[in-house]
């Protein structure tokens, strides 16, 4: 560690630790950046439709405060106020730096910055760049932490791997430890602050709208240090994907925002083709249900409603898809303002949306939840921080489209001057700290040592299969109190087995299978706080829905859940939702009007 | 809108039972390659990916041999990301977006032929470290020069068809297809249209503009733009149909003017 700068260790290089890596740079410190992938390949890039921002230039009387009412009705009063409000406020601000930093932003005629609509809102308050926001974004933080780096103020340790924390006596973060990807190399790094930004946890999943990255498992490495993990059970379903092989991939909801309709056959076995099938014989099950919000309800109900009718058997050809059409838009709007995603769902499924209603069907895409915060964005562990997905700060219990970007901006430009203030004031105390990394190196390579050596008979790859698929079955869009206890169990035997995997490969030089075997066990552990979270939450809020609760409790749980690591189980307990700025009511779009 | 013109896709009508994947091996850098074969049920939809995960679940070549389970790269599986880019049936290309029906089509056989990227480093398998395309970016200084990141109100107005223009550019996803096509590029004596085409994006923005000069000055030198060949290999295999070519031209035209003219700005 250099003895006069603050150095400060940013796990992630996404959106959000790239903001957090910027903020630090500038401010005059250094940053060590550690990224499983290069930065620039980090999952944001899969966000597609937009940025939200009350920036209001379409005359619509649009403001921060109505972004903030938006968010915290569309989360169903589940996030703490007070940070929601500091990210509204500053979401114009974050919108305008990015035009600065030459981001391809889609203009008006005036060459102004142009607006879309998105779900939960009935303002255009979207930024968007095509239909690539996301990738276009993270690229240009990616270009200024290159600057940075350039100047020698980060450090990029690309294709290392996270493994745990560093704790002191006092249970204070003096770093972490990190794998060397191609050469398996464990290292200590020594840093005054280290700030989480690696992403939601999709992967427990198995099949979601996440990137083969987004494991969660450094987040789980801290909650099993003793980090707070709040509101797992909040796992966004997101209402339209498209189902593959390898993964469900992202059909974004700017598809609707440009004017795109859900719809099914009204007659159940209509085999016709979708273009022969006349308006009057068409549902627009959305419209219909919801006429002022229309296809642009939050996901947590456009997704339990696709998921209902295909319950009742209503799907395209009696099988789980719905349409989402987009065929009455001429095809040159459409590439303009959505070619990046169209072009993906014609790569892989072969139709061109722009002649040929696309089938969707809702897939695991976001977590609500993630580790406690503070206001401040740190977490209950001294000289931890956290920002962007893996926190759990903003979206109560249902995220807004185009509200994930600006979130993790958000996080990364408050995490960083908080973790400077922290690095600033912090007791360096070298002597004492010296050998708890030493020790907690060789507790991590003994870990290695012990999967290496493993010979049983067990796959690693389908054990993880058997826990996304009893996740996916039981603990997404419709869940019941005796499937999750049985998830739970699933989950405990998944640990029992895990300890008899062979890693099924004698070459360690760049080998996937050790890391993969670290992942998982993690990832195990995250699934349980997932699963416990939704048993003992006796309500329906946002992403969460029992059918034997299907109300929402304020009195008893408009609390965050707090999940504690044991050995045993999850410890949970739960904490009040600071709500001083809009007082709760019934989230209801179906009314004409919009329920203020 | 004429719905009559839209071809509709070919498709595999009469799909083998099982298919091969001939993957290239190689322990690590520096280690002789070897060819594996290995063989999996057909099922439809299935990418290059899903047959890699298949492989690896349980590793035994067609002869019966254990083997190592392949090491490939893989992230957002959406094409966005670049990273699991390598040569498939002798193309280039993403294997997250190369559908097995697809290259069967094509090829009339059973087998689909996997190997790395040619043009860097191969770490293992079908792994290769592409960081040097990162270098090239920080030689053609590819950002904006911000006083700083304060809240200065809004960028400069910019015409939608300019930020159409730079916008086809920016979605360059650094996967290497071009370089990997180029016959120019190996060999630090050519830096590649990648490159080329991101100091383009950032002269082409107002604000870019003003420091356009520092960014010419990398592409001056003998690892610059100077050895394009003019094959236009890179704008054909480009999944995101980024204008290579022409980037190329309008920067090479930059370059040339600013040597000839350059000193009468001194």
């Amino acid at each position: 560690m250099a003895s006069n700068g603050l150095k400060i260790a940013i796990v992630g290089g996404g959106l959000a630790g790239l903001a957090a890596a910027m903020k630090i740079a500038e401010a005059g410190h250094e940053v060590d950046l550690i990224s499983v992938v290069p930065v620039k390949r980090s999952h944001s890039v899969c966000a597609q439709g937009g940025i939200n921002g009350a920036v209001n230039t379409k005359g619509e009387g649009d403001s921060p405060a109505k972004h903030l009412d938006d968010t915290v009705y569309g989360g169903d009063f589940l996030a703490n106020q007070p940070p929601v409000k500091r990210m509204c406020d500053m979401a114009p601000q974050i919108i305008y730096l990015f035009d600065r930093m030459g981001v391809p932003f889609s203009r008006t005629q005036e060459g102004l910055l142009d607006f879309r609509r998105f779900g939960g809102t009935l303002h255009h308050r979207t930024a968007f760049a095509g239909a690539s926001t996301g990738q276009q974004l993270l690229y240009a933080l990616d270009e200024q932490v290159r600057r940075w780096e350039v100047q020698g103020k980060v450090n990029k340790y690309e294709g290392w791997e996270m493994l745990s924390l560093v704790m002191d006596d006092h249970q204070v973060c003096r770093g972490l430890v990190a794998m060397n990807l191609q050469t398996l190399e464990l290292k200590t790094f020594a840093v005054d602050a280290v700030i989480m930004a690696t992403g939601g946890p999709g992967l427990i999943f198995g099949k979601s709208t996440n990137s083969m990255t987004c494991t969660g498992s450094a987040v789980s490495a801290c909650y099993q240090q003793g980090a707070r993990y709040a509101n797992g059970e909040f796992i966004q379903v997101h209402p339209t994907s498209i189902p593959g092989e390898d993964k469900l991939r992202l059909m974004s909801e700017s598809a609707r925002g440009e004017g795109g309709r859900v719809w099914v056959p009204k007659n159940t076995g209509d085999a016709r083709s979708p273009k022969d099938i006349p308006e009057d014989e068409r549902w627009y099950f959305l419209e219909e249900k919801y006429p002022a919000y229309g296809n642009l309800v939050p996901r947590d109900i456009a997704t339990r409603e696709i998921f209902q009718v295909c319950l009742e058997g209503h799907g395209v050809g009696g099988e789980n898809q719905v349409y989402l059409d987009l065929t009455h838009i001429p095809a040159e709007v459409l590439t303009e303002r959505l070619g990046a995603i169209l072009e993906i769902y014609e790569m892989f499924v072969g139709d061109d949306p722009r002649y040929v209603p696309m089938r969707i069907f809702p897939g695991v895409h976001y977590s609500m939840g993630g580790l406690w915060v503070d206001f401040e964005q740190r977490t209950n562990i001294p000289g931890l921080f956290a920002a962007g997905e893996c926190d759990y700060s903003i979206h109560g219990a249902n995220r807004l489209g185009a509200n994930s970007l600006v979130s993790c901006v958000y996080g990364g430009f408050t995490a960083a001057p908080s973790a400077i203030e922290y690095a600033k004031n912090v007791e360096r105390g070298s002597t004492e700290t010296n050998g708890v990394h030493d020790a907690e190196l060789k507790r991590q390579q003994d870990i290695n040592d012990q999967i290496v050596r493993n010979e049983g008979s067990e796959n690693q790859y389908k054990l993880h299969e058997e826990m996304g698929k009893v996740m996916t079955d039981n603990v997404t869009v419709v869940r019941y109190n005796d499937r999750l206890k049985a998830t739970d169990d699933k989950l405990l035997e998944l640990q029992d087995r895990f300890k008899h995997i062979s890693i099924n490969d004698s070459n360690l030089w760049a080998t996937q299978a050790v890391p993969h075997a670290r992942q998982f066990w993690n990832m195990l552990q995250l699934a349980r706080v997932i699963t416990l979270g939704a048993l003992n939450r006796n309500e329906s809020r946002g992403a969460h829905y029992k059918p034997d609760f299907p109300e929402r409790d304020d009195e008893n749980f408009m609390r965050s859940t707090i999940a504690e690591y044991s050995a045993e189980a999850p410890v949970l307990s739960y904490e009040p939702v600071d709500v001083s700025i809009v007082e709760p009511r019934k989230r209801d779009y179906s009314s004409k009007a919009k329920a203020h | 809108m004429t719905i009559a013109a839209h071809p509709e896709k070919k498709r595999l009508t009469a799909p083998p039972r099982t298919i091969r994947f001939k993957i290239q091996r190689r322990e690590k850098e520096g280690a002789e390659a070897h060819w594996e074969t290995f063989e999996i049920p057909y099922r439809r939809n299935l990418n290059v990916i899903s047959g890699l995960m298949e492989i690896r679940k349980n590793p035994v070549t067609i002869e019966g041999k254990a083997t190592t389970p392949p090491v490939w790269d893989m992230s957002c599986l959406e094409q966005v990301c670049g990273i699991c880019t390598m040569v498939i049936d002798g193309r280039v290309r993403q294997s997250c977006s190369a559908l097995v029906d697809d290259l069967l089509l094509a090829s009339g056989g059973d087998t689909v032929t996997l190997a790395p990227m040619s043009k860097f480093p191969n770490v293992r398998d079908l792994k290769v470290d592409r960081s040097k395309m990162f270098d090239h970016l920080k030689q053609v200084n590819a950002w904006i020069e911000l006083d700083g990141t304060y809240d200065l109100g809004p960028g400069p107005h910019i015409p939608n068809e300019t930020a159409q223009d730079r916008y086809a550019l920016s979605r360059c996803m650094t996967c290497g297809c071009c370089l990997e096509a180029c016959p120019q590029y190996g060999g630090d004596n050519y830096i590649g249209p990648q490159a080329i085409a991101q100091a383009r994006l950032f002269n082409m923005h107002p604000t870019g503009k003003i420091t356009t000069d520092e960014r010419l000055n990398g592409l001056l030198g003998d690892d610059g733009i100077a050895n394009c060949g003019d094959a236009q290999n890179c704008v054909k295999v480009c999944p995101m149909s980024v204008p290579l070519t022409k980037a190329i031209y309008e920067t090479n035209r930059d370059v040339t003017v600013n040597a000839l003219f350059g000193w009468l700005k001194k």
